[in-house]
Parts: C-alpha cells; sequence; structure tokens
C-alpha cells in the first residue's frame, strides 16, 4: 500500500502545486490520478520515488516513511514509467530492460535471462532484444518501457502518463494488455493521466484533482460517473455520463435476443432477397461471423465485400450494456447485433429491447442506476 | 622541388614529424580528461553556465605565439622546453572541448535522464553509464575540431624553436627554398586527416546504436 498523509507542495513563488493529499493506493490495485493540467497529479506521482520532495507530510510505503530514505535505493524499489518511455538510446532492448535488475545487483547474465522472460511476457519476439530503441515504433518502446520497469519485480509502480504518446489505437491495445498483465501481476500502481476515459477503463480507483493540487473525489469509475461529490467532478468525468455508465453494466441475461436471418458472403441475390423481407440483411463469414449488413433490393451481383455496410458495430453476448446499446444503434437496421465468445452469431436485439431491459435491471436495484446531473 | 634534400633529411623530417604527432596529441588527451569534469559542472550550473563557458571560450582567443613566450616565466620552464607547448595547447583544448562536453551532456533527451534518476542511478553512475556514453557524438564533433586545430597550432611554435614541422617552415622562409615548405605543409595535412580519421573510428566504435545513414 502507498500512502499519502497529509501530502503538501508549495514552491518558493507561493504556487500550491499539492495541497494537503490524504489518500491510500490499496496494495495489488491501480490507482489513478486524473485532473486538468496544473491539478499537481505529476508532482503527487514524484513526491512518491522524491523526485520531487514533498514540503510537507509524508507517503508511506507499506507503513515506512519514504522520508529520509536513501533515494536510490527507494527509486529501485519502484518501477517507473514515464510518457516517451525515456530508454537508453546507446543500449539495446535486451539491455535496457536488464538495467534495472542490474541496478538491484542481479549479474548482468542473470539480467538478461530476467529482461528476455519480460520481453516475452509484453509482448514483444525475441528478434526485438538486439535492437536499439529507434529501430521501434513508439507503442513498442513504450513495451520495453513497463518491461524495464517490471524487471526488477518491484512492488510499486508509477506510470506518468504512459500511453498518451501513442495513436488511439495502439494506445487501446496498450492499455487492454496492460489491464491483463496487471491481473496476472498484481502490482500496487498509481497512474497519471489527464484522459478521464483511459482513468475510468484501467482504474481500480480514481482519484480526481482539481487545480491547486485539492482532491475532488476518490472512488470507484462506476461511483464517479454515477454519484460525482460536486459539480467539478460531474463537469470533468464529462458528458455521455449515463450512456458511460452503462460500460459497468453486464448485459443482462434476461436480455431477448432474437434470431437474426444472415446469409453467408458470395450469396447470389435470389436468396438475399429469399432470406429477408426487412430493407437490411446481415452478411455472415463461412465461421457465422457477421461482416457486415447489405440491402438485397439494391443487389445486382451476388454479394461482393463491396456491397457491405460495415457501420454496426458488434457486441459480445456477456459485455456490458454499453456495447449492446451501441451495436444496436449503430446498425443501420437499429438491431445490435450479438456474437458469442468465439465471434459467432447469436441473434440480435433493438435499441427499445435494450432500454426496456435496463428499466427492468433498475426497477429491480441490481446496479446504482444512472443519476447523472 | 628537390627530392635529394627530402631524401637526404628524411630521418631528421621523421623525428620532427613524431614531435608534432606528440605535441598534437598529448595535449587533446590532458584537455579532454579536463574538460570532462569541467563541462559536466558547466552543464549542471543552470544559470552560471554562460559564466563558466564564457571563460573558458576567453581563453581561447589568448594569441598562442603570446602564450607560448609567457608560458616559461609563469611555470619556470626553459623557453625551449617543449612543456610549453603541451600546457599551451592544452589550454587551448580546455576551452574547445569544455563547451563540447557541456553541449554534449546537454543532447541527452531529458526523458533519458529522468528515467535514469527514476530507476535509482546515483549521480556519478548515471554521468559514467548512461549521460556520458550517449554524448559521444556531440563531443566527438568537438574532437575532431580540436585535433585538427592543433595540428595547426604545434607549428606556430616553431618560432620559439620548439622541435616539430613548423621548423620546416622557418627553415624554408630562412632558405628561400620552397621544398621544406612543401614537405611540412603535406605532412601537417596527411597528420591531420590520420588523426581526424582515428577520432572518427573511435566515436564509431563507441556508437554502435547510432542511426546510419544509408548510402546506395
Amino acid at each position: 500500500m502507498i500512502t499519502f498523509e497529509h501530502v503538501s507542495k508549495v514552491y518558493p513563488d507561493g504556487t500550491h502545486a499539492v495541497h494537503d493529499l490524504t489518500f491510500d493506493a490499496p496494495t495489488g490495485k491501480l490507482t489513478v490520478l486524473v485532473g486538468p493540467s496544473g491539478c499537481g497529479k505529476t508532482t503527487s506521482l514524484r513526491m512518491v520515488n522524491r523526485l520531487i520532495r514533498p514540503t510537507s507530510g509524508d507517503i508511506l510505503l507499506d507503513g515506512e516513511s519514504t522520508n529520509g530514505m536513501d533515494e536510490a535505493l527507494l527509486r529501485r524499489r519502484i518501477g517507473y514509467v514515464i510518457q516517451h518511455a525515456g530508454l537508453f538510446p546507446h543500449r539495446t532492448v535486451l539491455d535496457n530492460v536488464a538495467a534495472t535488475p542490474r541496478l538491484s545487483g542481479a549479474s548482468k547474465r542473470q539480467a538478461r535471462l530476467i529482461a528476455g522472460e519480460l520481453l516475452e511476457r509484453v509482448g514483444l519476439p525475441a528478434t526485438f532484444a538486439s535492437r536499439y530503441p529507434w529501430q521501434l515504433s513508439g507503442g513498442q518502446q513504450q513495451r520495453v518501457g513497463v518491461a524495464r520497469a517490471l524487471a526488477s519485480d518491484p512492488d510499486f509502480m508509477l506510470m506518468d502518463e504512459p500511453f498518451s504518446a501513442v495513436d488511439p489505437v495502439v494506445r487501446s491495445q496498450l492499455q487492454d494488455e496492460f489491464l491483463r498483465l496487471q491481473r496476472e501481476i498484481g502490482k500496487t500502481i498509481i497512474m497519471v493521466t489527464h484522459d478521464i476515459d483511459e482513468a475510468l477503463k484501467l482504474g481500480d480507483q480514481v482519484a480526481v484533482l482539481r487545480t491547486g493540487g485539492k482532491l475532488a473525489q476518490l472512488a470507484t469509475p462506476e461511483e464517479l460517473l454515477t454519484a460525482p461529490a460536486d459539480a467539478f467532478v460531474a463537469d470533468f468525468v464529462g458528458r455521455d455520463r449515463g450512456y458511460r455508465s452503462l460500460g459497468f453494466v453486464a448485459a443482462a441475461p434476461g436480455l431477448v435476443v432474437r434470431s437474426e436471418p444472415s446469409v453467408p458472403i458470395g450469396s447470389s441475390v435470389e436468396d438475399a432477397r429469399a432470406a429477408t423481407d426487412d430493407d437490411w440483411l446481415l452478411v455472415v463469414d463461412e465461421r457465422a461471423h457477421p461482416l457486415g449488413w447489405v440491402e438485397p433490393r439494391t443487389l445486382r451481383a451476388p454479394i461482393s465485400f463491396s456491397d457491405l455496410n460495415l457501420s454496426g458495430t458488434v457486441a459480445h453476448r456477456t459485455g456490458t450494456m454499453r456495447h449492446v446499446l451501441d451495436a444496436s444503434l449503430s446498425a443501420p437496421s437499429r438491431r445490435g447485433v450479438l456474437v458469442d465468445e468465439d465471434g459467432a452469431l447469436v441473434g440480435s436485439v433493438t435499441a427499445a429491447e435494450v432500454v426496456g431491459s435496463l428499466a427492468e435491471i433498475h426497477a429491480a436495484g441490481v446496479t446504482t442506476g444512472g443519476t447523472a446531473s | 622541388m628537390n627530392l635529394d634534400w627530402i631524401v637526404r633529411e628524411s630521418d631528421s623530417i621523421l623525428v620532427l614529424l613524431v614531435w608534432h604527432l606528440g605535441l598534437s596529441v598529448v595535449p587533446v588527451v590532458i584537455g579532454l580528461a579536463m574538460a570532462l569534469p569541467l563541462g559536466w559542472v558547466a552543464h549542471r550550473s543552470g544559470a552560471f553556465k554562460s559564466v563558466v563557458l564564457g571563460t573558458t571560450g576567453l581563453l581561447y582567443t589568448v594569441p598562442s605565439l603570446a602564450l607560448f613566450v609567457m608560458l616559461p616565466s609563469i611555470l619556470g620552464t626553459r623557453i625551449l622546453d617543449p612543456l610549453n607547448v603541451v600546457v599551451a595547447l592544452t589550454v587551448y583544448t580546455v576551452a574547445l572541448l569544455v563547451r563540447t562536453v557541456s553541449d554534449g551532456l546537454d543532447s541527452v533527451p531529458v526523458e533519458t535522464v529522468q528515467a535514469a534518476q527514476a530507476m535509482g542511478y546515483r549521480t556519478l553512475q548515471r554521468l559514467v553509464s548512461v549521460e556520458l556514453p550517449v554524448a559521444v557524438p556531440v563531443i566527438a564533433a568537438g574532437l575532431r575540431v580540436a585535433v585538427v586545430s592543433n595540428v595547426s597550432v604545434v607549428s606556430i611554435a616553431a618560432l620559439i624553436g620548439t622541435q616539430q614541422l613548423g621548423l620546416l617552415f622557418t627553415q624554408g622562409a630562412q632558405l628561400r627554398f620552397l621544398t621544406p615548405i612543401i614537405v611540412g605543409i603535406v605532412l601537417c595535412l596527411v597528420l591531420a586527416v590520420v588523426l581526424d580519421g582515428l577520432v572518427v573510428l573511435l566515436a564509431r566504435r563507441l556508437t554502435p546504436w547510432t542511426p546510419r545513414a544509408v548510402h546506395a
């Protein structure tokens, strides 16, 4: 556990970067610090490994005060990941990762062995080991950065905007992989981000800071969406709170899924028109995975990929209500496509049916319900 | 050109060449050793940095001949002592390289330095195993200038009679005889090119990690 006890940081010019911050980052959990620029989130993070010294207050690691600890030794106990990875340009990928176990006293051989394992763990092929950082993409560098932080097997990790320097597709992929990794390794993590969506997606708990370094609310992501403490938090969490809070509601087992007519890609015009009376028909591949929608009336030749309308998203039957509702709203037929764990077609639901089942869930008191102001 | 003269004098020309080599290289080695800590101080000294760099840079503006003549009285050496030349050129090398080392350390990406600090490197450990290796390309560029300029400045010491290729110039001028002057110029050029090439090679050996331009 990382404990902040009345921690403040005041700069000589009188600026309060952090003001009387008190909270716990529980063992094995990911705590996200989020807030607008100037809210002191990065300052707070850097006070944990004393890159910045608090003006007053204390930060404890598993109950032990960091005040007066040898700073280098303290830092070796805490993994650190930053925005642009900050890799050593003069060392190979393998030796970059081996640097932290080396600092903790491992032999060169041993450190490289550990580094090799970690590269595999963060999803980098062994062929990358001998490359230099400039030969890697931003996303790959970030993976190396994570591997390096984990290589000394620290109990604690600090992450400063770790995924914000890469494009949205890679970011989402890195986030998913990191969540999976964290479930296996269970480190005690504090992460800083300015991106509320990232905070809600990754955090076990989220601390929202306001300008001047004051804690506005510390809560689970779901609580932040459904019960923001004040207007600042509500505003920061943003619009679409009601909709986004559906991301924390599991797709209801009671949701009535109708069977959806479908034809395989390459079907003839006649088969397509015979399959449905509706304006839109779902097209699947040979494994029954949904591909897209066609309008049978406008077909002139057997269905090809260029005929497909790809606007509809696909939701997993065991996913969240947010995905299910989005699938129904995005499909041109207004019928949301549901698939099973393997991605094969299960059936469809309409937005009205999804909202209806939400009302039932709400009435049954299964969730706290959307009370966004 | 008088080839007979060259053949006849080849032994003494070789002696002058070796002296020239030594007087060029030794000050660079000593100067670099001194510039590393000084450059690090400049790099770390924030607001005072321009003061430190300005002061060392000023040394470079002292005319070399004046330095060669003044040093014996400061050091208590004889006027012909090669030590005067070594000290003078070391002063110039330091003047050049302090800025180079400081620039080199400035060129290390902020994220890299921060990451090293956050990982728990101690200050000296970080300097030796992270900052200096990353600064090598910039430092090597400055070192090339220092080596080549030393080869040329050493010859000025001929005016106070120190053994090196510059003596060929004074000799040629006194005898109104062109051959020694041409030999001196050619050997100085060759020496400069060879030493410059050695610095480049050494820098490449130290930086296998830099992106190399691919030439078709």
